[in-house]
C-alpha cells in the first residue's frame, strides 16, 4: 500500500501537470512555432532520437568530468582551509569573490583563451561553477571538528594522517555529499551554458540552440525534458553514493 | 620511584588577548601505581588543563610531568582518555568504536583478537548484544559505557577521565560508578578522574585532591579510607559523611566564599 502510494502520487502529479500544459496550449490554440504541447514531444524525440543519444552522451560525460575535477580540487582546497587558518583567511575572500561572478560572463573569456577547444572549455566551466560548495563544506566540516575527537587518537600518539583518515574524513562525508548534491546541478548548468552560448557547440545545449534557430519548439521542449531527466539521473546517482558511503548519518526513523 | 604519575611544580598560563591567563600555579600531584585519584575544584580552575598535561597533549610553561619515571613531553600509547562527551564515531558500530585504539596502538594485532578483547569489555559493562548497533541507537549512559570500554581496551597504564559522568542523570551515574569499580577490580589501572561531584570522588577515589580557584594550586589532599569493595550504601556511613563535609568546606574555601553563612 505504501509503495503503491509512493509510486502513484508522483505519477498522478506528473500526468496532471502534462494534462494542464496540453490543455492551455489547446485552449489558446498556440501554433508550434509559439509553444509546444506535450503531445508534440514524442514525435520530436522519435525524429531526432540519434541526435538525442549522441548529444545527451556529450553533455553527460562532460558534466561528470567537470564534477570529478570539482570534487578533487574542491576537496583539496577544503582540506587546506580546514587545517590551516592562514589558508582559510587567505582563500576565503578570493573564493567568495570568484563565486559571485556570474559564470555566463566567463564563457567568452574561456572561449578566447582556449579557442576552439570545445570539450575542454565545457568541462572547465562545469568544474569552475561547481567546486565552490564542495570546498566550503569540506573546509567547514574539517575546521569544526570537535577537539575531543582529535584528542582520542592524538593522546595515543596517532599521526595527523591517521587522524585524518580515521576521524576527519569520514566525519566530513555527510557535509561533502550535501555539497555534492548542489554541485551536480551546478555542473550541469555550467555544461549547458557553454554548449548553448559558444558557437559550433555540441551536446544537448547545442541541440536546444539549433531548435531555437529553426523555430522548432517541439525540439526545444524535448531537449528541456531530456535535460530534466539527465539532471534527475545524476542527482539520484549522488544520492545512491551517499547511501553507500554516508548512510550512517541518516537517523533511524522512529 | 613508586609513584606512577608525578606532577612537580607545574605552572601554566594561556595566552589570551587580555594578556596571560594563569590556570595552574605550582601544582604538585603524586599518584602511586594502581591508585585512583579524584580531582575536584571550582568551575574553570584548570582541571581540564591538568588532564591534557598528563596525556602529553600540552606542555606546561614550567614544571614537569612524569609517568612511570619518564618525563612526558608528547602523547604516549599507554594512556587512555574519556571525556564528558562520549565522542563515539557515528559511522562505526559500538564494537568498532571500542576497537579504535587497538588499530593505533597494536596495528599488527589480528582482528579476531581485537574483537574478542572488545567483546570481553562490552560484556563486563553490560553492553553485550549491542556491539552491532550504531552510537545513535544507544542511550547516553550506554554510550558512556562504550566510551569507557574504548578508553581501556588497549590496557593503558593511566586512565584519564574528564567529567565522564557529568552529563548523565543521577541514577545512571551511580550505575556507572559501580561499573567503574568493577572494571578496576578486574583489570587494575591508575586513574585520574576530574569531577564536580563530591560523592563520586569519595566513592571512586583512593585520594581526593581539592584544587584552589584559578590559578589552581593543590589546596587539600584527602585520603579516602573506605574499603575497596564500596557500595552506594558506603556513601551513607558516618565516615563518608564526614569526608563529604570536609570536601564541601574545602570547595567553599576554594571558591573564596569561606566567610559566607552556609
Amino acid at each position: 500500500m505504501e509503495t503503491l502510494q509512493k509510486i502513484a502520487v508522483p505519477t498522478l502529479a506528473i500526468l496532471a501537470f502534462l494534462g494542464l500544459w496540453e490543455f492551455i496550449v489547446w485552449v489558446n490554440d498556440w501554433p508550434n512555432y509559439k509553444m509546444a504541447s506535450p503531445s508534440d514531444l514524442p514525435p520530436a524525440f522519435a525524429r531526432y532520437s540519434n541526435l538525442f543519444i549522441e548529444m545527451g552522451w556529450q553533455t553527460l560525460w562532460r558534466t561528470v568530468a567537470g564534477l570529478g575535477l570539482a570534487v578533487l580540487f574542491g576537496t583539496l582546497l577544503g582540506m587546506a582551509m580546514g587545517f590551516s587558518r592562514i589558508a582559510r583567511e587567505a582563500l576565503y575572500p578570493l573564493l567568495v569573490g570568484f563565486n559571485a561572478i556570474p559564470k555566463a560572463t566567463l564563457v567568452p573569456v574561456i572561449a578566447l583563451i582556449f579557442i576552439g577547444q570545445h570539450d575542454f572549455n565545457t568541462v572547465l566551466m562545469a568544474f569552475l561553477i561547481s567546486f565552490f560548495p564542495i570546498a566550503v563544506s569540506v573546509g567547514i566540516g574539517l575546521s569544526t571538528l570537535e577537539p575531543e575527537y582529535r584528542d582520542i587518537l592524538r593522546s595515543l600518539g596517532a599521526s595527523r594522517v591517521t587522524i585524518f583518515r580515521k576521524i576527519a574524513l569520514p566525519k566530513t562525508l555527510p557535509e561533502f555529499f550535501g555539497a555534492l548534491k548542489v554541485s551536480v546541478t551546478l555542473a550541469f548548468i555550467g555544461t549547458n551554458l557553454v554548449e548553448i552560448v559558444s558557437p559550433h557547440g555540441r551536446g544537448l545545449g547545442a541541440l536546444f540552440k539549433s531548435g531555437e534557430t529553426n523555430g522548432d519548439y517541439p525540439l526545444m521542449f524535448a531537449v528541456l525534458i531530456a535535460l530534466a531527466v539527465l539532471g534527475i539521473v545524476l542527482y539520484y546517482a549522488v544520492v545512491a553514493l551517499e547511501r553507500i558511503f554516508a548512510g550512517w548519518a541518516e537517523r533511524p526513523q522512529s | 620511584m613508586s609513584n606512577l604519575i608525578e606532577i612537580k611544580g607545574v605552572t601554566h598560563a594561556y595566552r589570551t588577548k587580555a594578556g596571560p591567563l594563569p590556570v595552574l600555579d605550582n601544582l604538585n600531584v603524586s599518584v602511586p601505581e594502581g591508585e585512583f585519584c579524584a580531582v575536584v575544584g571550582p568551575s574553570g580552575c584548570g582541571k581540564s588543563t591538568l588532564t591534557r598535561l598528563v596525556a602529553g597533549l600540552m606542555k606546561p610553561d614550567q614544571g614537569e610531568v612524569w609517568l612511570h619515571g619518564e618525563r612526558v613531553t608528547s602523547p604516549r600509547k599507554t594512556v587512555g582518555m574519556a571525556f564528558q562527551n562520549p565522542v563515539l564515531l557515528e559511522w562505526r558500530t559500538i564494537l568498532d568504536n571500542v576497537i579504535l585504539p587497538l588499530e593505533i596502538v597494536a596495528p599488527r594485532m589480528p582482528q579476531r583478537d581485537r574483537e574478542a578483547r572488545a567483546m570481553h569489555l562490552l560484556e563486563m559493562v553490560g553492553l553485550k548484544g549491542f556491539e552491532g548497533k550504531r552510537p545513535s541507537e544507544l542511550s547516553g549512559g550506554m554510550r558512556q559505557r562504550a566510551s569507557l570500554c574504548r578508553s581501556i581496551v588497549h590496557k593503558p597504564d593511566v586512565l584519564i577521565m574528564d567529567e565522564p559522568f557529568g552529563a548523565l542523570d543521577a541514577f545512571t551515574r551511580e550505575d556507572l560508578w559501580q561499573t567503574m569499580r568493577d572494571l578496576r577490580a578486574a583489570e587494575p589501572f591508575t586513574c585520574v578522574l576530574i569531577t564536580h561531584d563530591l560523592r563520586e570522588s569519595v566513592f571512586l577515589g583512593d585520594q581526593v585532591i581539592v584544587l584552589s580557584g584559578r590559578p589552581a594550586r593543590t589546596q587539600h589532599v584527602l585520603r579516602v579510607d573506605l574499603p575497596a569493595d564500596r557500595t552506594i550504601d558506603s556513601l551513607y556511613t558516618p565516615e563518608a559523611a564526614e569526608m563529604l563535609h570536609l570536601l564541601r568546606d574545602q570547595i567553599r574555601i576554594a571558591q573564596g566564599r569561606d566567610g559566607e553563612v552556609h
